[in-house]
């Protein structure tokens, strides 16, 4: 059962502490509702970017919501480095779990599949290995002359994204954006924001419905209009380039940062 | 006569250059100048009437067929369906590898960059790899990085059929040589020389005293890069687009 419910209450749904999976900028990012967990003051998040961050990551860094990261690079884009990021790395404030994409998405994939691992390709030799713990190098089972990768399972507690459109049943339509699929797949809840909530079932137009996230999936629905501003919503509506240079100036400063947050609301 | 060639369109070509013959070309986040080359061997081979360039920008709706999500773009790599792809890198050293953390001891970098992306693995799969650093110094190309993104050379345990084919900066081009595991000079860039190059590179290369120039443009594919690439762009790279040359 999908609940639908307000931005407000989504928000304090999502516990400090927990593990929390986050799609990429202009893609499927919902830095409204993130927002809104600055302002209720979270705590203690472990981060997984769905593989890459952006600016919603940046100010939660920012806010010091933060306390593991784990992710493939975290970028504002055309607007330059993530300041807040840059200045925890240094502070060392937040615990670092660097990652390569495909990486992420193999860690993921166990979690949907239910089982512990997934070997991958490539990444023997790199540093990005030998920092991780959780990643180890195995012989191929069915060749023993061949060394492979093999992540552990990467399963959130809760995927947090925002969408164009979901139903009244709780069907939520990613089109084309399948790796926020693969996320809520592998998390243990999926909390979604839309631009619209639809009358008629996501899933009665067999030309949709490949791209439609059931609700299965699903555990709340909150409307929240432009809840992508200000970096964007894949095929919807685009960054707000001159927000997130706004945004990355701001936060050169922790007291640029904490004047943005103050001084600005989610468009929302 | 038009507007001479820019430093960053020369770039652009010398990238559709580098290009030449492949049938799918990827490129990642915060790439304008890799996507501009890309989209320039699409449009100078569809001018020539020569084989149809499948290019996937990523980021983009129009430039991106695939329908498996950001995962889709991997699993080509994997199976061999992707034949070039770009990465850039805040160091790059002699042997190849690239480093996209930072500098410094790690974790707490004093100098961070955004991360490794994809480069872990795309390094090893794609068959044509091209490093692409705009500033040619020697904080950039140095003698051995402070952290391994990705490896520019692998021992035969190791599934590997893809790495570094050349590094293009503002100045020079390279190729690389796998054998070696060493970068060549090809050429230096108008307004450069190899002393130039030698004095502002970090690492050791073969051909240091290289005479040739790289090519440029002619006056149509000037043309090209200024009206329908600088368009095509203006989706994924508004600001990039904005500041090229151009009508209007």
């Amino acid at each position: 059962m999908t609940d639908f419910v307000t931005p407000q209450k989504m928000a304090e749904m999502i516990p400090s502490g927990c593990k929390l999976g986050l799609a990429p900028d202009d893609y499927a990012a919902a830095p409204g509702l993130v927002r809104m967990l600055i302002d209720r003051r979270i705590r203690d998040l472990h981060v997984v970017c769905a593989p890459i961050g952006g600016m919603q990551v940046d100010m939660l860094i920012g806010a010091g919501a933060v306390a593991t990261l784990e992710t493939s690079a975290v970028s504002l884009g055309e607007a330059g480095g993530a300041p807040c990021f840059s200045r925890a790395v240094r502070d060392g404030s937040i615990r670092l779990r660097d990652a390569t994409c495909p990486a992420v998405f193999a860690g993921l994939t166990a979690a949907e599949k239910g089982v512990p691992f997934m070997p991958i390709r490539g990444i023997i030799g790199s540093d990005v290995l030998e920092k991780r713990d959780d990643w180890k190098v195995t012989s191929n089972p069915f060749d023993d002359s061949e060394k492979i990768v093999v992540v552990s399972a990467i399963q959130p507690d809760i995927a947090l994204f925002h969408a164009p459109e979901a139903d009244r049943f709780g069907n939520v339509r990613l089109g084309r954006r399948r790796e926020v699929m693969l996320l809520a797949h592998a998390s243990k809840k999926a909390f979604v924001t839309v631009e619209r909530i639809s009358d008629v079932s996501l899933l009665e137009d067999e030309k949709m419905a490949a791209g439609v996230l059931p609700a299965i999936y699903v555990s709340a629905v909150a409307q929240l209009k432009n809840g992508g501003w200000p970096t964007g919503l894949y095929a919807e509506y685009p960054r707000d380039g001159q927000e997130v240079e706004k945004y990355a100036r701001a936060a050169r400063s922790p007291e640029g940062f904490q004047t943005y947050i103050q001084g600005s609301r989610s468009a929302a | 006569m038009s507007e001479a060639c820019t430093s960053r369109e020369l770039m652009i070509y010398t990238i559709s250059r580098l290009l030449k013959g492949v049938r799918h070309v990827a490129v990642g986040q915060s790439s304008p100048m890799p996507a501009a080359g890309a989209m320039l061997l699409r449009a100078l081979n569809e001018r020539d009437g020569r084989e149809r360039v499948q290019v996937s920008i990523l980021g983009s709706v129009k430039h991106n067929s695939f329908t498996g999500g950001a995962e889709e773009l991997f699993d080509c790599a994997a199976q061999g369906r992707l034949d070039a792809f770009f990465l850039g890198g805040g160091q790059i050293d002699g042997q190849g590898n690239v480093n996209l953390v930072g500098t410094g001891d790690y974790p707490n970098n004093p100098v961070r960059w955004p991360g490794s992306f994809g480069s872990a693995y795309l390094y090893f799969l794609v068959p044509r790899v091209i490093l692409f650093r705009e500033e040619h110094s020697l904080r950039s190309l140095v003698e051995r990085v402070d952290f391994v993104s990705a490896p520019g050379v692998t021992d035969e345990t190791v599934y590997r059929r893809g790495g570094p084919h050349a590094l293009l900066t503002n100045a020079a081009l390279f190729s690389f040589e796998r054998e070696a595991g060493r970068f060549r000079l090809q050429s230096t860039h108008r307004g450069y020389d190899w002393r130039d190059i030698r004095a502002t590179t970090g690492f050791a290369y073969d051909n240091e005293q290289c005479e040739a120039t790289t090519p440029m443009p002619d006056e149509t594919t000037l043309a090209l890069i200024r009206g329908r690439i600088r368009e095509e762009l203006r989706e994924c790279y508004p600001q990039f687009a904005g500041n090229m040359p151009g009508p209007g």
